[in-house]
């Protein structure tokens, strides 16, 4: 998985580019230019998840004990915490990173590898920071959305923001098919503590592919913004004042 | 009883204790509503609901109808729906008839509070902290913040934005980790209101809401 997948990513990449490069006219207000796409994509994810990821996420939850799943997903959230730290030296924010990397020697060490969270409990809160956010705040524009194969929602920017990931996460460095095993066990963990939030989007959206793309851009925007993204349009009244008299004329 | 024609100042004693009680169950809600600070409200609110589930075996044990009953209840007397509507129709809600605004107000009402206990069914007794409020006093719009702790994650950040609405506040939009209950329909709405027209759309809210009840009832 690992070695297809960053070619599987730079192939997206190019083709996003090359895209967003000629799409003069309907690169809508949403940023969202290559829409066709990565509605493709999304079904594509869509239909592995719904045959393959989710069922097994599912099998796991109902058969693996909670006080098991909390351990697996705790050491792969304490490996998460040294990125984290390292973005936050790379987003000038010292302290937090120090804080995150101590994260990190507690819970390696008292936390028994991780399996344990007793630095949350010491004041020493979870922070969760990746490159893209990084290369956000150093003033990198996000470029069109879109949906990777397999990894799903992203910008040109959260993408190339991926790249570090693969030198800096130490699973990577695991030597052998054994790598396959960690991935897959870190996959069907993460995808086990989304199994609410996705039924959620499920019930919640007309349009899954909109609704997924609204809510990640959302997301990302209050992560970027720590929590205070500047509000537009959803906080003014929603009464005409932006657009003139046009309401039927674009609709074309 | 009798009056007679000259019996007027009984009359009129009678008629101003009237006017008087009339009045007062008039102006008693008003009065309770506007001691409520937005945050103060919020933070109230939260409280009764978090205590009412910690003590519904029924609703821990995933009673979707009595959790319903439960946001029924608390909150949507302080939802304004209709605001929150014109917020996911944009510029569309003016080419909707009187008509098909309330029934977009309806149907999204169900969508949205489906959501949001949805949101709700995931909590657990962790602890939720607010966050002060900034605004100044004479502010028709505010945000109230919130966190509801999650083991060994980042705490879940549940957002509440609250317009005055006459002497009350009332909650227009909620947003769970920057991700909103309400603006997130804003390009679903205006493409299908683009392809399918607002009838085609309250066509698929409510047969998404249909849907979702079967599945419910099934469950």
């Amino acid at each position: 998985m690992p070695s297809v997948l960053p070619a599987a990513t730079l192939a997206m990449l190019v083709v996003a580019t090359t895209l967003s490069g000629c799409a003069t006219t309907d690169a809508s207000e949403s940023g969202d230019a290559i829409e066709p796409a990565n509605r493709g994509v999304f079904s594509f994810n869509q239909g592995l998840d719904h045959k393959v990821l989710r069922p097994v996420a599912q099998g796991y939850e109902a058969h693996v004990p909670e006080s098991v799943r909390s351990c697996v997903r705790n050491v792969f959230s304490n490996l998460g915490d040294i990125f984290t730290s390292v973005n936050q030296l790379l987003q000038g924010e010292p302290r937090k990173a120090g804080s995150d990397i101590s994260r990190f020697g507690i819970n390696t060490t008292v936390g028994v590898l991780g399996c344990f969270d007793p630095a949350t409990s010491m004041g020493l809160a979870k922070h969760k920071r990746d490159f893209g956010e990084t290369l956000a705040l150093w003033g990198v524009p996000p470029g069109p959305y879109v949906v990777l194969p397999l990894f799903g929602p992203s910008t040109v920017r959260d993408a190339f923001g991926l790249v570090p990931s693969w030198f800096l996460d130490p699973i990577d460095y695991i030597a052998g098919p054994a790598i396959y095993a960690v991935k897959g066990t870190q996959t069907v963990s993460n995808r086990s503590s989304n199994l609410k939030a996705s039924d959620l989007v499920d019930s919640a959206a007309l349009d899954p592919y909109l609704f997924t793309r609204d809510a990640f851009l959302a997301r990302r925007l209050d992560q970027i913004y720590d929590g205070h993204p500047p509000r537009q349009q959803e906080e003014t009244e929603p009464m005409p004042r932006t657009e003139p008299s046009d309401g039927t004329a674009d609709l074309n | 009883m009798t009056l007679s024609p000259t019996d007027t100042s009984r009359e009129r004693a009678l008629c101003r204790i009237a006017v008087l009680i009339l009045l007062l169950a008039l102006l008693a809600p008003m009065a309770l509503a506007e001691g409520l600070a937005p945050d103060a409200l919020i933070k109230s609110v939260t409280a009764e609901v978090t205590s009412a589930i910690r003590e519904d075996p029924a609703i821990r044990a995933g009673d979707a109808r009595r959790l319903s009953e439960l946001i029924e209840a608390k909150i949507v007397p302080h939802f304004d729906f209709n605001r929150a509507v014109r917020i996911a129709m944009g510029r569309n809600w003016r080419s909707a008839t009187p008509e098909q605004q309330e029934e977009l107000t309806r149907e999204f009402k169900t969508l949205v509070l489906r959501t949001y206990s949805g949101v709700l069914a995931a909590y657990r007794d962790q602890a939720i902290a607010f966050k002060p409020v900034r605004g100044r006093p004479g502010d028709s719009d505010v945000t109230v913040r919130s966190e509801v702790d999650q083991p060994g994650a980042e705490p879940l950040a549940i957002e509440y934005d609250l317009g005055k609405a006459g002497a009350e506040w009332k909650v227009y939009d909620i947003r769970v980790s920057g991700i909103s209950l309400v603006a997130t329909y804003r390009s679903t709405f205006s493409e299908e209101v683009r392809n399918y027209g607002v009838d085609g759309l309250i066509q698929h809210l409510a047969a998404k809401n249909r849907q979702a009840a079967g599945a419910r009832a099934r469950s």
